[in-house]
């Protein structure tokens, strides 16, 4: 097994996501630099977070006509696991591979916090260690995550059960208080209609370990290695 | 050739940085200020003497660019 990420000029969470992956999940990780466009011999693509291209223009707008985007979208097609975490989730956005867009946070803060996450799909490839209404306790650092989608494609993501994790309290109550950028529905993350693309908000990276206060993260790379495993 | 690209949200979205700008400025007085959106504008220069060929390439670089059509829309003006 053989995990990447891929590293754009401006990731931040590179390092971390390879820690990660690489010594504490245990499967073998390479960084992939943005200009590679050869993706087919690793089981899991990771888009780590931070500031691609210093959030110019859009985040992640131009880190989507990067080289190694035409290859992550042919092995996504495939049926490859990919995975976007905070501006990782941004790039999959203003890519096309996931549907909508993120706006500046409505209380225009950069937010750096725990929060705690609902998961409400434990039907994929990144959460089928969880049960169905887990609340799992996972740090956000971003400004722009304030998801918006159209009228129509939040239709269809809730009806087809796209919505993976949403804003909740520790209890797992989705309301507006606890809502911390002003995201539709509470949004924190979200995957394709073929369930092999995931983006979330949350660093699961930063919270898989002990001594750094939460090993939440863990259940999204443990569903991860679950899923692997059974495909093989 | 000169040209300027003006990227607005669209009105279904709401806009954080407009709300509270005008918000500020209703703060210090200027009380008649109604409403702020925030855009952005591209002030371009291009090799490109067809006025038509430009508008074109223009529009191109806005929609697949310079703007996220799910949050955003463009307007392409040539300056003379």
């Amino acid at each position: 097994m053989r995990f990447g990420v891929v590293v754009f000029p401006g990731s931040n969470c590179d390092h971390d996501t390879f820690h990660v992956l690489n010594n504490i999940v245990g499967v073998k990780t390479d960084f992939i630099w943005h200009k590679d466009s050869i993706l087919s011999d690793y089981d899991l693509i990771v888009l780590p977070g931070g500031f691609s291209y210093g959030d110019y223009l859009r985040s992640g707008a131009i880190a989507r006509f990067s080289p190694v985007m035409n290859a992550v979208k042919e092995y996504a097609d495939k049926g490859g696991l990919v995975l976007g975490i905070c501006n990782g989730f941004q790039v999959l956005l203003e890519s096309g591979l996931l549907k909508g867009a993120m706006l500046r946070n409505k209380n225009l803060h950069f937010i750096c916090k725990y929060v705690h996450i609902r998961v409400k799909n434990t039907n994929t490839p990144f959460t089928n260690a969880l049960k169905d209404g887990s609340v799992l306790k996972i740090p956000i650092a971003h400004a722009d995550g304030n998801y918006f989608a159209s009228e129509e494609d939040l239709k269809n993501i809730s009806l087809n059960n796209q919505i993976v994790f949403q804003y909740s309290d520790e209890n797992g109550n989705i309301n507006d208080d606890v809502n911390p950028n002003g995201s539709l529905l509470n949004i924190a993350g979200i995957i394709n209609e073929k369930g092999n693309v995931l983006g979330m908000m949350p660093h699961p990276e930063r919270a898989s370990e002990k001594i750094l206060g939460s090993e939440d993260g863990r259940f999204i790379f443990d569903s991860i290695l679950n899923y692997l495993k059974n495909r093989r | 050739m000169k040209a300027k690209i003006t990227v607005k949200l669209k009105e279904i979205v709401l806009d954080p940085q407009g709300e509270t700008i005008l918000h500020s400025l209703n703060e210090m007085g200027y009380d008649k200020i109604r409403k702020v959106r925030q855009g952005k504008v591209f002030f371009i220069e291009l090799n490109e003497t067809d006025e038509k060929k430009a508008e074109e390439l223009l529009k191109e670089i806005a929609h697949k660019v310079l703007s996220n059509p799910v949050i955003e829309n463009y307007e392409v003006e040539i300056v003379k």
